[in-house]
């Protein structure tokens, strides 16, 4: 009989490579959010034993290709219509685990008419929500998300409120519908926000799987690139600036 | 029942469980039908936000594997190439019901033939096409309704059901054959899929499945987008229909689709009364084209003309098929504004008058 090594030698596994996450180098610049929330969502997967039960719905945005780095059935969406893609999905496989990613242009911008009728209907789907308030991957320009003064490719003075607008805390809209059933803001710029950020990702996971109803996580993800910053002062903005205007917590439960 | 009803009806028996719509008239019975009849057959109903979110459910679900179907009219249907344009890139089938009302803008709801550019040449943005399907009668709406359905799977291709107003409204007779034991009672959801093992299932037991139109790797678009030619190249070849009335024998043909064609059928019997030898030609799959059909009678006939609720949109593809080798003429009404059959029998008379005078002149309006 094939003894086990591990438990002859009193060692036990601490760490192995995500499953869901494929073994190849992401095409995301260097402290670029998208890739540790990647990792958070397969590691989430994993855990609950799902990934070959999951379907996901990538945004236009810099994740588009997501489906290069994850191990598990996923489909682009058009640009903002993601969750109309994923209810379509989860409709017709009510067991299956639907969740979408989406950028703050494609979720609150031109697809703020498909998410809020998403959480209006309760679809029991997931949404991942990353907010780096400016567009990535065409070149950095205002989001609906960009703070006020913040210097982007379209707002070369910084973002003016007279001709600009506010910045959209889309997320404390959706939470105001009754549809929606569970909407966290969280951020991945520090090792104790990340581990506050899995919980949360598992969290929207769970809550599908229980049939509870529409989840979403607004993830606040640095974009250094786009931010003019190093990546430690990106991680930096997140608490002095961003959190400010966005305060991480739980901004809806049940 | 009317067509807009008769087509949901159809669309149930061909075994689609999805619907997502947006009012608009004058198609409204039609989602007013799959509100109630999707819950009846344990399928799903969607009233979207918009037609944009109505074509992208659509897409989810035909990404899922289900056999999903929407319907709206003109200025809905702008909104829905978006995601016509992204099914047809995906390789997704879905079945798209345009029923036309009046435009640009939003025009009228009087009936019209006026998207038949749009609908025949992709619509949206980039290089692709579609099968569009142009029923005349309300029972022709239900076999062409179940057929499209077919369509859509067997070549993975968005289907339109190109009607217009007066159709969606009719009432008519219809004889219904089904084969199955389905009429009524509930089916089973999977009784008409035919496999789609490219579908998003959960990659339980295989690779993961991707559906996918960003092609950005060094040629990679104009290899797919090459492909999508080859599978359109034989739908042509396979799938075009139409319908010939009395084209053995005609000097002049009359090219016309949909609820046009029974005016012109009207006209050709009193000018057959009158002995004019008058035929007609009625594509039934706008695309693809009955070219082949037409350039056959281009040897035969001496004239053509094509009558639209249009200001001229089919007659562009008349003209490419004939390819100059006979006059073609003219006849339209535009902005919701239906033919009459005696103006079509005078437009009939005037070109064997002027045949006999022999000046022909191309593309003459009346």
């Amino acid at each position: 009989m094939k003894q086990n090594p591990e438990r002859n030698l009193y060692m036990k596994k601490v760490f192995e490579r995500t499953a869901s996450l494929k073994d190849v180098p992401t095409h995301y610049c260097p402290g670029c959010g998208h890739g540790i929330v990647h990792r958070l969502i397969c590691e989430v997967i994993d855990e609950l034993r799902i990934r070959e039960d999951v379907i996901a719905v990538a945004p236009v945005g810099c994740a588009v290709i997501a489906y290069e780095y994850w191990d598990f059935d996923c489909s682009e969406a058009a640009h903002g219509r993601t969750p109309c893609v994923a209810t379509g999905i989860k409709r017709i496989l009510p067991d299956k685990i639907v969740f979408s990613y989406q950028g703050d242009g494609d979720l609150a911008a031109i697809g703020t008419a498909e998410i809020i009728h998403t959480a209006n209907r309760g679809e029991n789907i997931s949404v991942i929500f990353i907010n780096n308030t400016v567009y990535g991957m065409t070149s950095g320009q205002m989001a609906p998300t960009t703070l006020i003064g913040q210097k982007t490719s379209t707002t070369p003075f910084g973002r003016d409120i007279k001709r600009d607008g506010y910045p959209l805390k889309i997320s404390d809209l959706l939470a105001q519908l009754a549809g929606s059933r569970y909407i966290e803001r969280v951020s991945v710029n520090s090792p104790a926000n990340i581990i506050k950020a899995k919980a949360a990702i598992k969290k929207a996971f769970k809550n599908q799987i229980e049939k509870k109803g529409f989840s979403l996580v607004e993830v606040l993800s640095p974009c250094p690139t786009y931010w003019g910053l190093s990546p430690k002062d990106a991680c930096k903005w997140i608490t002095d600036e961003l959190s400010k205007y966005y305060p991480l917590g739980v901004i809806k439960d049940g | 029942m009317c067509g807009n009803e008769v087509i949901g009806e159809a669309a149930i028996q061909a075994g689609c469980r999805f619907y997502a719509g947006y009012p608009i008239t004058p198609q409204n019975e039609l989602p007013q039908y799959m509100s109630r009849r999707m819950v009846e057959v344990g399928g799903t109903f969607i009233q979207a936000e918009s037609e944009l979110a109505a074509i992208n459910l659509v897409f989810g679900a035909s990404a899922a594997g289900a056999r999903a179907m929407t319907s709206s009219s003109s200025p809905g249907i702008s909104l829905k190439q978006e995601g016509i344009s992204y099914l047809a890139a995906c390789q997704l089938p879905a079945v798209i019901v345009n029923m036309m009302r009046g435009g640009p803008g939003l025009g009228n709801i009087a009936p019209a033939q006026s998207d038949y550019f749009q609908a025949t040449r992709g619509g949206g943005h980039g290089d692709y096409r579609t099968i569009v399907l142009a029923p005349a009668t309300v029972e022709e709406a239900w076999n062409l309704t179940r057929h499209a359905f077919d369509l859509a799977d067997e070549y993975r291709i968005p289907v339109m059901i190109l009607a217009d107003g007066i159709l969606g409204q009719m009432m008519e007779p219809i004889e219904v054959i089904t084969t199955r034991s389905s009429v009524n009672g509930r089916m089973a959801n999977n009784e008409y899929r035919i496999s789609k093992p490219w579908a998003l299932t959960g990659c339980r037991g295989r690779k993961p499945n991707v559906i996918r139109s960003l092609l950005l790797g060094d040629g990679e678009l104009e290899e797919h987008n090459k492909h999508l030619e080859l599978k359109f190249n034989k739908i042509k070849s396979k799938e075009v229909r139409f319908e010939s009335l009395y084209t053995e024998d005609s000097d002049l043909v009359v090219v016309a689709y949909g609820t046009t064609s029974r005016i012109v059928r009207a006209a050709i019997s009193a000018a057959r009364r009158e002995r004019v030898r008058v035929g007609m030609l009625r594509p039934i799959t706008l695309s693809p084209f009955p070219v082949d059909a037409l350039q056959k009678l281009a040897k035969k006939a001496k004239a053509f003309l094509v009558v639209e609720m249009s200001l001229g949109q089919m007659l562009e593809d008349v003209k490419l098929a004939v390819l100059g080798e006979k006059p073609v003429y003219f006849y339209g009404r535009t902005g919701g504004v239906v033919p009459t059959e005696e103006a079509v029998l005078s437009a009939i008379r005037e070109i064997f008058e002027t045949k006999s005078r022999k000046k022909f002149i191309h593309e003459k309006s009346f």
